[in-house]
């Protein structure tokens, strides 16, 4: 049975798992049909030019894990920011982890996606917002939504300042072979409200595993977003990301994305500027090896006037890596004064290392100002030769200039333990001791 | 201190120095002139080591070790130093960043801890000022818009901070007015000891009347044509570069 197949017929097993009363039930049948109908996106499609899901559909993975998987602290301590205090919500192979969580009612919402399905107090929000801000015609994450029972859910109520920052951690622990994950995720914050989040998928050991993730986030009036993707899985795991962002007048919205590891990785990530005044940013990293592969398919939709977005993906790719970068802005006719700029620079260490870039503008306002610019190129040879006649061996120079490359994306990092804790596996993953932080 | 011995070097396979002979002791202060194209800026690149550039004949010796097999950081750990005449540009990393770890590599080279912290913004702090360089300036990046007399001034307070025993300082007055150049030369006369030496690489003669060099030689087609004092530089001055080609 193909895999496609398989989702389909599993999912009455998925039925047998969940209360066929709640919200969402009717939305999920139509979510699968959409993906009976669709199914995997193809090389066929523009928008999967350079990524093929097809070697990773080939195979057959478990969608429920059979046996509930328990880890200790000690051994996942170091992907959490454990140096500060933080609010979490942790997941074991697609199973909710109340030892390893930290979540709250107190306040604001820090909790499970299963919960807030199935409390009727949770109803109106979840009928307010669940698969609102989706494309209902994209085919994973139609599928995502066909599925979706579990995930974080974060609700953040006006004026009020979540002084905690949230991590949503997703491990697979390696007791299956093969496994197929689909978390769902719901972030609501409310007017002039503000949160930051961490959002991770990390395996423990290798083995195949496929997460396709979805995440919805509603940026209220004046609410503020600072959102943080840490990808740095190990080379048998693969992550589609999913990430709808619908942002009200005056929000601002902010995703980086550390895209560090990982066999493949598919980051959608979408934002939908639906007032005037918003402020947007996208930032990536991306550094890989070996055959990790890595697409970014971004976009901007200014639907509003007066709006700003900011976009900027650096990438380094050694070895046989590859990376892509497709980043559409669209500018509404009514949507003037839109300043919208867009920045994809990339480094090829090695000559097996391909990247292909494609801006995407499509502009219907006359009077707004947008930019973009895509690079490729090598490390700069005199410049490594000038930090050489200082003293500095090639190695670490490359490492310097490569580092240098991404500090621009860092700056903007506004958790200090998280930039220090980036900008040292930047470096680690260089291979060098730098003697300074950027 | 340098010896070079019949020195013959080619750049993609075109032959640039043609048998170069050269003698600097600690001390002194050599200066090397010529017209464009005469080999001047390949032979700092030769010194320091630069991959394009192949060395088909002759040694360099520096404190009597071969330099033929170092690469161009091992070289700078030998206590070579060469002022670029193109300083390069380096975005995201500051002066300060830059510098330090120059000096930390270099150290961690001779095996020897990092330099502490204090020590070393004390040492900034002295050599930033012998050039007139303010605190500002030190936290920007690399060149990164730097003004000509900028970048220069820039290098010999890396060559200030790094104490080498030999300093090239390539071009060095290219892109200076004059009161760039007395600071840049003023700066320059304050790092010279009886321990090192300087090679100073020029076109014209104005710099030497800042930097009085104890020898001077005019190359011409990859060879040194002429050597003497610095009355040399004056006569150059006075009399351009034909005559030499017509020596030659």
């Amino acid at each position: 049975m193909e895999f496609k197949e398989k989702l389909l017929a599993s999912h009455l097993a998925l039925e047998e798992r969940i209360d066929l009363a709640d919200p969402v039930h009717q939305t999920r049948l139509e979510s699968l049909k959409t993906f009976e109908q669709k199914g995997f996106p193809s090389r066929k499609e523009e928008a999967w030019k350079y990524t093929s899901l097809n070697p990773l559909i080939r195979e057959d993975y478990a969608l429920f894990p059979k046996s509930e998987s328990t880890i200790q602290l000690k051994k996942v301590k170091k992907y959490f920011l454990y140096e500060i205090d933080t609010y979490k919500v942790v997941f074991i192979d697609g199973v909710y982890s109340p030892f390893l969580s930290d979540t709250t009612h107190d306040g604001l919402d820090v909790c499970l996606m299963s919960a807030a399905l199935s409390k009727p107090k949770y109803s109106h929000l979840i009928n307010t917002y669940f698969n609102k801000t989706t494309d209902v015609d994209d085919s994973l994450t139609a599928l995502n939504t066909s599925y979706a029972h579990e995930g974080a859910y974060v609700y953040i109520p006006k004026n009020k300042v979540a002084e905690k920052p949230i991590e949503i951690i997703h491990f697979s622990s390696g007791d299956e072979k093969a496994l197929w994950l689909q978390p769902r995720n719901l972030i609501v914050v409310d007017q002039n409200a503000q949160v930051q989040i961490l959002e991770r998928h990390q395996s423990l050991k290798e083995h195949n595993v496929v997460t396709n993730s979805v995440t919805e986030i509603y940026a209220h009036k004046d609410a503020f977003v600072d959102y943080y993707k840490i990808q740095n899985d190990l080379n048998s795991a693969s992550l589609i990301d999913n990430t709808y962002i619908s942002q009200e007048s005056n929000s601002t919205a902010r995703v980086h994305t550390f895209s560090l590891g990982g066999k493949l990785i598919r980051n959608n990530l979408n934002f939908y500027l639906k007032g005037t005044h918003c402020d947007t940013t996208l930032k990536g990293v991306t550094l890989l090896k070996d055959q990790q592969h890595v697409d970014h398919y971004t976009l901007v939709d200014h639907q509003f006037p007066n709006c700003e977005s900011h976009q900027d993906y650096k990438g380094v790719f050694s070895d046989a890596s590859k990376g892509v970068f497709n980043g559409k802005i669209h500018v509404d006719k009514k949507a003037q004064k839109t300043n919208a700029f867009q920045q994809n620079n990339n480094i090829l260490i090695d000559d097996k290392s391909t990247v292909n870039t494609k801006p995407q503008l499509e502009i219907y306002a006359d009077d707004v100002k947008c930019s973009h610019g895509c690079t490729v190129g090598q490390l700069d040879e005199d410049a490594l030769f000038y930090m050489q006649s200082r003293g500095i061996p090639k190695k670490e120079a490359k490492a310097l200039m490569t580092y240098a490359f991404a500090n621009n994306v860092l700056e903007s990092v506004e958790l200090p333990i998280l930039k220090k804790r980036i900008n040292k596996l930047i470096a680690n993953k260089l291979g060098v001791n730098l003697g300074f932080d950027l | 201190m340098l010896t070079i011995e019949n020195l013959h070097a080619q750049v993609e396979g075109k032959q640039i120095l043609n048998g170069i002979d050269l003698d600097v002791k600690a001390g002194e202060v050599h200066a090397i002139m010529g017209p464009n194209g005469s080999g001047k800026s390949t032979l700092s690149s030769v010194i320091a080591g630069h991959q394009d550039y192949e060395v088909n004949q002759g040694t360099m010796l520096l404190e009597g070790e071969d330099l033929a097999d170092l690469s161009p950081e091992e070289r700078a750990h030998q206590g070579i130093f060469l002022s670029f005449q193109y300083p390069i540009e380096i975005p995201g990393v500051s002066v300060t960043n830059f510098i330090k770890t120059a000096i930390n590599a270099t150290r961690k080279a001779k095996g020897l801890e990092d330099m502490p912290a204090n020590v070393m913004l004390k040492k900034i702090r002295e050599k930033s000022a012998l050039l007139e360089i303010d605190s500002r300036f030190l936290s920007r990046s690399l060149n990164e818009g730097f003004s000509g007399g900028e970048k220069k001034r820039n290098e010999i307070f890396q060559m200030a901070m790094m104490e080498p025993k030999l300093s090239i300082l390539d071009e060095t007055d290219s892109g200076l007015d004059i009161d760039a150049l007395k600071i840049v030369a003023n700066g320059v006369n304050k790092l010279r000891s009886k321990n090192n030496a300087i090679i100073v690489i020029t076109h014209y003669q104005r710099l030497l009347e800042y930097i009085v060099p104890d020898f001077v030689h005019v190359l011409f087609d990859g060879k040194i044509v002429k050597s003497g004092t610095k009355d040399l530089a004056l006569e150059l001055e006075e009399k351009g570069y034909d005559w030499i080609k017509e020596m030659a």
